[in-house]
């Protein structure tokens, strides 16, 4: 393996962290919309955002991504870039999953919470904001930062149909031209370990920390 | 005198269980009553009902001028939960904010104070209740008879016209009971409405100017505190001398 071929599997996985930045800012974003369309009290919210989870997660990945793919051209629009279309696919995909976990991070605070701060005047919006979301953060913390180890890996199916140079196609290309797959592949697996490994310390860390707060508490 | 509570032939029912069943009851202004009475007698309940936390299926309640049945305008809703503030078993205050925040989350939010303002308002409600030093403590950090005490000052910081407590001592060693029922009694010196659903026989006693024993899903027995040295029902006779 020669420094080209390294530099090569590097770049890929700077990709690799690219897409997982990207999905995890959007995904974020239209996660916390569908958990609180989750429980909003308007039922028709309720189901778009019920529909809409059990569709993706009812969707392969890769079906996802072919979709967000070639829809658009089919739609009309030339071009579509391979960055824009994983991107789409993984934030649609991501935000089913993130959306439900926070479903359940935001009804396991209290019920008496809501009652409280409901007699204290505050309206729905204001519960939610100032009582309720940042209660419901600290709880969501550990399970989010783990589902971000998903999102890492998931961003290798972008290699599959849509052909984003990150770092399972790198290690791909390389094999194709080499017939090296347990080196090359090998080398990709140790870095995605070497991305995930600090997501999942650091979630393991907080899901401790949590624990230790709530049997002090 | 001003009525501040009014329930007309109320009834509640969680599912097929009839909880209350036609509860008829007047408090006026600057009046101190305590509502006693057996689990499952409907007391809490009845005491949630006034603050549309539960909502009653027959029957029509007014409190602070707000007449509401089943349903209850929005605006009426809002302006209800001003004029009443609740205190409850397990004190609810928010874990994530400090003492002060807890108390100036609502004036700020709800009545748009400036946050000087809602600081002095903060610490007087503290002072109140004989936990000014405390402002800056989260709630874990505090004893449970001083969470309850914030609780009660983050109801007062409102500045309602009627408070309810909802068994507030019930999760307290006798110790803590007793500081936060010193608490209560100030309030009453000051003239505060107050309805009080209380296992606490003879604090009832001592600073109720009613007390009302439920049972079964209505007023049973109602009167001074001799009603508890002479009760006439044989069902507050027994609920009297079980509690001795």
């Amino acid at each position: 393996m020669n420094n080209d071929q390294i530099l090569y599997l590097l770049q890929g996985a700077w990709g690799t962290v690219e897409l997982s930045v990207l999905t995890f800012v959007f995904s974020a974003a239209l996660g916390l919309a569908i958990a609180l369309m989750r429980v909003s009290a308007s039922q028709t919210l309720r189901g778009c955002a019920f529909g809409y989870i059990n569709l993706i997660q009812g969707t392969p990945l890769l079906v996802i991504m072919g979709v967000c793919f070639y829809g658009p051209s089919i739609l009309g629009f030339t071009e579509t870039s391979p960055m824009f279309a994983a991107v789409l696919a993984l934030t649609v995909h991501a935000a089913a999953f993130l959306g439900e976990i926070w479903r359940g991070c935001i009804e396991s605070v209290p019920k008496n919470q809501w009652e409280a701060a409901e007699c204290l005047g505050l309206n729905r919006i204001q519960r939610m904001f100032k009582v309720i979301l940042p209660q419901a953060l600290r709880i969501a913390t550990p399970p989010t930062v783990g589902f971000m180890v998903q999102i890492v890996k998931n961003t290798s199916f972008a290699s599959l149909v849509i052909g984003f140079a990150e770092l399972s196609y790198n290690a791909k290309i390389l094999n194709n031209s080499t017939f090296k797959p347990f080196l090359y592949f090998g080398v990709a697996a140790a870095l995605y370990f070497v991305i995930c490994y600090p997501l999942s310390w650091v979630s393991l860390k907080l899901e401790r920390k949590l624990t230790v707060a709530r049997d002090q508490g | 005198m001003t009525e501040i509570v009014r329930l007309k032939n109320v009834h509640k029912w969680f599912g097929d269980n009839h909880v209350l069943k036609g509860v008829d009851l007047s408090v006026k202004k600057g009046e101190i009553v305590a509502i006693i009475g057996q689990s499952g007698s409907g007391k809490s309940t009845a005491l949630r009902c006034m603050d549309h936390l539960e909502i009653i299926n027959e029957g029509e309640i007014s409190v602070c001028g707000h007449t509401f049945g089943a349903g209850i305008s929005s605006s009426d809703l809002k302006s209800l939960r001003l004029d009443v503030g609740i205190v409850f078993q397990s004190y609810n205050l928010f874990p994530h904010l400090t003492v002060e925040q807890n108390i100036t989350l609502a004036p700020r939010s709800v009545r748009k104070m400036p946050k000087q303002q809602a600081r002095q308002i903060a610490l007087d409600v503290l002072t109140q209740v004989g936990l000014a030093d405390k402002l800056a403590f989260y709630p874990e950090q505090l004893s449970g008879g001083q969470q309850q005490r914030v609780a009660i000052a983050r109801s007062l910081a409102m500045d309602p016209k009627l408070m309810l407590f909802d068994e507030v001592t019930s999760a307290l060693d006798p110790q803590l009971t007793g500081e936060v029922l010193r608490v209560i009694e100030k309030l009453a010196a000051g003239g505060m409405t107050m309805v009080l659903v209380t296992h606490e026989m003879a604090f009832a006693m001592k600073l109720a100017h009613r007390i009302i024993f439920m049972f079964e899903g209505k007023i049973h027995e109602q009167g001074t505190a001799d009603i508890l040295r002479n009760p006439k029902t044989p069902e507050l006779q027994q609920f009297v001398s079980n509690g001795l």
